[in-house]
């Protein structure tokens, strides 16, 4: 059952032989250099490094000691798909999560038309089934058109193969309607996703309430637009015993709410992206459209309290909130411009890059972090394990490179992270024991 | 200094340096013949996505009085108005080579956005709640006339600051000049965090007297339909400047233009204290003054210019021939 709720384009399982690969699974308990055999897009073998012969009907792949990490999960991306395919479609979406070390991704329904119906739920899934470079899962409408006001048909749109369901882009303003949302979880199961805000508090504004702000003449969002929704939806999941899972936190207040949510045994769950993660409002002084986002960048204080989060496991896993935007819509004066910031492709290398490089967190937790999602969503969990399909993601944690310096795969370039200097690059994914993405230099080096 | 974005381009020299030469056109403003050759030759794109009257023709005059030539352009009217974008717009006006665009857009750093995409030399008329850059540098010349200096004054801004690019503009160069500056007004019209920009911030005008100088706001009728504050009538019982308020040694200024009965009493608008006329006139000669410091000298001029505008225009020389 779970299996289906993901799809994927046609893949050709590959036979493989990663030879002396650092294989670091915290969930397999693996952190030791290993050779890793791939038959038929399984994960065949274990052994210790130049153990397994090399079997010239496999391709060989010389790993060096870099890292094989389980593929990465990211259970909130838009990918445009349909009716804005100017800014992404569900292949180049999938490249460039390919591209990032992902498996799978999980796509938001604020589409034009929105995904609020079986019907159009079943010719997506169709699409990906011939597009998708990797598996995608679609989390439809809470409400139909994203109006919050009558609920979408949630029942046959999980036998459709909805993973869940989300307004995302917009709260679910209604707790009212919210609480038949989640009355109604109990019939046809499926995580409830929410965007936090609160739009009476957040009207008008176009960045964080701050000091910035305040210099820039910018409207302001302030942090409690978000905190306040989420500790309302926290207490109505509470009382419905409900799954929810509360996206894109962006502020300590609300890192706070969701710590006394669990702590009560409230069924929640919670994500942060690199960017929330990384950047704050300083990084908006400049009006570079790419750091315009929703929510947005907050203080250093929030930041710190959110990797304080993610260490915790207050948070639980990282999205990227992959938020694609065509050129001509970014290029134009910061309140007009879309929000969001694409992430997909520079994920893993930021986060390694600025947090675990100078200490902050450990490698094993970030690992553990970047797939974390899957559990989340009732998904089967990339594993490095004999018998498990291959989703396993080979990155060289010593090479540098620029961010964007060769392009990007998304067809989208609004990365908030571009020319920064990042360590962590990814060489090559797999996912469902096909290879999804192979980094040039690096295919050519292993050919 | 290629471009005027934002007051914070200039330091306390610079400032100076603009202030000063304006008092020199000031002489020509007093000239039978309003016209110096300084700019002969050099176009100035006047490109407003906003209403203005005061702005926009003190920009014009300005660029006539150093005798460049002029082309207005505003939004309403336009290509804008077919759903044309600010930079194909403005790449699609610069085929004419302006040497300056003065931009006017509800678009807070609008200005800077397009110093990234022409070679014009770009002056910020207002963009949106951001800054407005020559209302504080005209204000700065005011007060020099009346005060002869603002070091150690005390000014307070009074008013819808959240809403203003004039509070934002004035509070920066205010202080770069050596005033004390406190805002003033209702809680939900002043923006949290602004104190991080040096100034200190009052809720009521109990403390009025102290001040030296009072800058009050244009209260906008709009804000009322979005409940900013209960109603007018509110507002000025506890923010309008009036005569019982203001004070005979105080100079009392405002950006027009003025809602009287709301934020300024009719009384206060026509006494002596008020310099709001002078404002107006600086308007023009301060915009001469920016335009002459961006335009002349900046680009070595084509030789037929050169010989024409000889060597008093020439950069260091700021002699308005």
């Amino acid at each position: 059952m779970a299996q289906r709720r993901l799809v994927h384009g046609p893949l050709a399982p590959v036979d493989l032989l990663l030879r002396d690969v650092h294989v670091l699974d915290p969930r397999a308990g693996l952190h030791a250099r290993h050779d890793v055999r791939v038959r038929a897009g399984e994960v065949a073998e274990l052994a210790g490094p130049g153990e397994l012969s090399y079997d010239p009907a496999e391709e060989l792949v010389e790993g060096h000691g870099r890292h094989l990490l389980p593929a990465f999960v990211d259970p909130h991306v838009h990918l445009r798909t349909p009716g804005q395919e100017h800014k992404e479609d569900l292949e180049t979406g999938t490249r460039a999560a390919a591209a990032g070390g992902y498996a799978a991704v999980l796509a938001m329904p604020n589409t034009d038309p929105v995904l609020d119906s079986a019907p159009l739920l079943r010719s997506l899934r169709d699409a990906a089934a011939r597009e998708a470079r990797i598996s995608v899962g679609f989390l439809p409408a809470i409400t139909r058109g994203l109006q919050g006001e009558q609920l979408s048909e949630m029942a046959e749109l999980r036998e459709e193969g909805a993973v869940g369901f989300t307004d995302d882009g917009r709260p679910v303003q209604s707790a009212g309607m919210l609480r038949k949302a989640l009355q109604y979880q109990r019939l046809c199961g499926g995580v409830i996703a929410l965007h936090e805000e609160d739009p009476t508090l957040s009207r008008g504004g176009s960045m964080h309430e701050g000091t910035v702000s305040a210099a820039l003449g910018l409207g302001g969002i302030p942090t409690i637009a978000e905190s306040t929704m989420l500790a309302r939806d926290a207490a109505l999941a509470g009382y419905e015993d409900a799954r929810v899972h509360f996206q894109h936190l962006s502020c300590s207040a609300s890192v706070e709410a969701v710590a006394d949510a669990k702590a009560r045994g409230w069924r929640i769950s919670a994500e942060a992206s690199p960017h929330h993660l990384l950047l704050t409002e300083e990084d908006v002084r400049g009006m570079d459209t790419r750091m315009k986002m929703h929510p947005p960048l907050a203080t250093e204080a929030d930041r710190r309290a959110l990797i304080e989060g993610l260490r915790s496991g207050t948070i639980d896993c990282v999205a990227t909130d992959h938020a694609p935007h065509a050129r001509d819509e970014k290029e134009v004066p910061f309140e007009q411009a879309p929000m969001g910031t694409t992430g997909l492709e520079t994920a893993f290398a930021a986060l390694y890059t600025e947090l675990v490089l100078p200490g902050v967190l450990e490698l094993e937790l970030l690992v553990r972090r970047m797939s974390a999602a899957a559990e989340l969503f009732e998904l089967p969990t990339p594993l490095i394990a004999p018998g498990e399909p291959a989703n396993v993601t080979l990155v060289d944690l010593d090479a540098e490179f620029i961010a964007g310096e060769r392009g990007w795969e998304s067809r989208s370039e609004n990365c908030c992270f571009v020319g920064r200097r990042l360590r962590g690059r990814v060489l090559m994914t797999l996912s469902g024991g096909a290879v999804v993405y192979r980094e040039r230099a690096f295919s050519v080096v292993a050919a | 200094m290629n471009h005027l974005l934002s007051i914070e381009d200039l330091d306390r020299a610079g400032i100076e340096r603009i202030v000063e030469q304006a008092a020199r056109f000031a002489e020509v403003s007093d000239r039978e013949i309003k016209k110096v050759p300084a700019l002969r030759g050099r176009m100035v794109l006047n490109l407003f996505y906003e209403a203005s009257t005061r702005t926009r023709s003190s920009f014009e005059l300005a660029a006539k009085r150093l005798s460049a030539d002029v082309v207005n352009f505003a939004a309403s009217g336009s290509s804008v108005e077919k759903g044309e974008s600010l930079k194909d717009t403005v790449l699609t006006l610069s085929a004419h080579k302006p040497d300056a665009i003065v931009l006017r857009t509800p678009w807070a750093g609008a200005a800077e956005l397009v110093s990234n995409w022409v070679s014009a030399a770009i002056v910020n008329a207002g963009d949106g709640k951001h800054e407005h850059p020559t209302q504080a540098l005209l204000d700065v010349y005011t007060l020099h006339g009346r005060l002869g200096g603002i070091d150690g004054a005390s000014i307070w801004i009074v008013g819808d600051v959240a809403h203003s690019r004039v509070a934002r503009s004035n509070i920066i160069a205010f202080q770069r000049m050596g005033a004390k500056v406190t805002v003033a007004g209702p809680p939900t019209l002043i923006p949290r965090g602004i104190e991080a920009l040096g100034c200190d911030v009052r809720y009521t005008l109990a403390e009025l007297g102290s001040a030296d100088v009072v800058y009050a706001l244009r209260m906008q009728r709009e804000r009322m339909s979005e409940t900013w504050v209960p109603s007018l009538r509110e507002y000025a019982s506890w923010y309008q400047i009036n005569g019982r308020r203001l004070s005979p040694r105080q100079v009392l200024m405002h950006p027009g233009p003025v809602n009287r009965g709301v934020e300024l009493s009719g009384e206060v608008v026509d006494s002596p204290q008020a310099v709001i006329t002078a404002q107006v006139e600086a308007g023009v000669v301060v915009r001469m003054a920016v335009l002459y410091e961006l335009l002349s000298g900046t680009r070595p001029p084509s030789p037929a210019r050169a010989a024409s505008e000889g060597a008093g225009a020439a950069r260091g020389e700021r002699q308005p021939a």
